[in-house]
């Protein structure tokens, strides 16, 4: 068993609430450690910070761990860093769209407003659109509206 | 490090999260459209969980659990400002609540970010990026309200004169100021206030509103010594009332 392994498991382990993206791809998943005595730390980091999926994040990457037949690990939840939205890997801004959320726009580290407005449409690609509301169904989504196919849609906001 | 120092400031921070969280969940069902109904709630979610964070860096200090100093305290032991306390009351009163709230609080993490005490530092760190979109929703109605009718222009300002003696409680300090200051944990509540005030003039300069003379009011202090409004004891009894039937139940 190696770091890599341990992360392919971890590839199971969807958001809850958006299950199209492993928590590894979300940027979720910061590190995998496996000690010479074979314990296996995994450290995670939260999206937001009130985000009631995490305890359910948590347990899920528990149980994955035992399933594959890991009984001594730690499953540590850390704000070392900060998450960022420009943590999620290609891969899972491709799986934000096939659940038709709009991926949050790549930024330097400074989310300004032209940053928080801009939004690509997951329905027709269109960047001609309008921030509705910074807070949608979940902490994590914000409701856009496309100008050009005229329907609303969710962004995962960025961070 | 100075630990009474940093559980006087942690206290304040954590029950204005609380408070303010509890208050705005009451939007719950009630917002004025859809969307508003939905952001007041997120933002009770947000405060919810910032509260937590900030409950558990006084827990890693030797306090009880977070659920236990949240739901087992009585309004003399809350060290919140007033201003967070205070009804919902109409949309007006609790738009600008949350603008002048958030824009301190905003500023707030981030001078925290720098904090000497690391774990706060990377609390504040968080805390901060989501509090932007707190603001952002914040200016966007002030902004948009602001310009709009002469009612809600009139309905906005009357808000903005009566909540201002409320917002300056914010910055109430305690006797643990200098050292707070001194220890390098924050700036100090003196620094935050002309940082807020300029903030805040800088969106309502886009609007038909007018900020009083700041210095002609007078601010409501008592919340951060445990001094309270009749509104507080009955907010902590509603929120504390599962946990006190059953401290184990879960929901």
């Amino acid at each position: 068993m190696d770091k890599a392994t341990v992360l392919d498991w971890l590839l199971e382990v969807k958001d809850p609430e958006i299950p199209t993206i492993s928590l590894v791809d979300l940027g979720v998943i910061r590190d995998v450690r496996i000690a010479d005595t074979g314990h296996v730390t995994v450290r995670m980091t939260p999206t937001f910070s009130g985000c009631p999926a995490m305890d359910y994040m948590r347990r899920d990457v528990e149980r994955v761990l035992r399933e594959h037949g890991v009984a001594d690990f730690t499953v540590e939840m850390s704000l070392e860093e900060a998450w960022s939205s420009n943590w999620v890997t290609e891969r899972g801004r491709e799986a934000l769209r096939a659940h038709r959320l709009s991926p949050p726009p790549m930024h330097q580290g400074i989310v300004d407003l032209d940053i928080l407005e801009y939004a690509e449409c997951p329905n027709c690609g269109s960047h001609n659109t309008t921030l509705r509301s910074p807070f949608g169904p979940t902490l994590c989504r914000a409701l856009h509206y496309c100008n050009d196919c005229r329907q609303g849609f969710e962004q995962f906001k960025p961070v | 490090m100075n630990t009474d120092a940093l559980k006087d400031l942690l206290y304040r921070l954590a029950d204005d999260q609380l408070i303010l969280g509890h208050r705005n969940s009451e939007w719950n069902g009630l917002g004025p459209i859809l969307e508003e109904d939905i952001a007041f709630s997120s933002m009770a979610q947000d405060k919810l969980g910032h509260s937590l964070q900030l409950y558990g860096l006084l827990h890693q200090l030797g306090e009880a659990e977070p659920d236990t100093v949240a739901f087992t305290r009585n309004a003399p032991q809350f060290h919140c400002c007033q201003l967070v306390e205070l009804p919902i009351g109409d949309y007006a009163f609790s738009l600008i609540r949350h603008f002048l709230f958030d824009h301190a609080e905003l500023l707030r993490f981030e001078l925290l970010a720098t904090s000497s005490y690391e774990p706060l530092a990377q609390v504040a760190r968080k805390l901060k990026g989501e509090l932007k979109y707190h603001v952002l929703h914040a200016n966007t109605w002030v902004k948009q309200l602001g310009t709009s009718t002469e009612e809600a222009i009139g309905m906005l300002q009357k808000a903005l004169n009566d909540t201002l003696p409320y917002a300056l409680g914010i910055f109430e300090t305690t006797a643990q100021e200098a050292a707070i200051i001194a220890e390098g944990i924050f700036p100090g509540e003196d620094a935050l206030k002309a940082r807020w005030q300029e903030s805040i003039t800088k969106v309502l300069a886009q609007t038909s509103l007018e900020l009083p003379d700041l210095t002609t009011l007078t601010p409501v202090f008592g919340g951060r010594g445990g001094a309270h409004t009749e509104h507080l004891q009955p907010l902590l009894d509603e929120m504390a009332e599962v946990f006190r039937l059953d401290p184990t139940a879960d929901w």
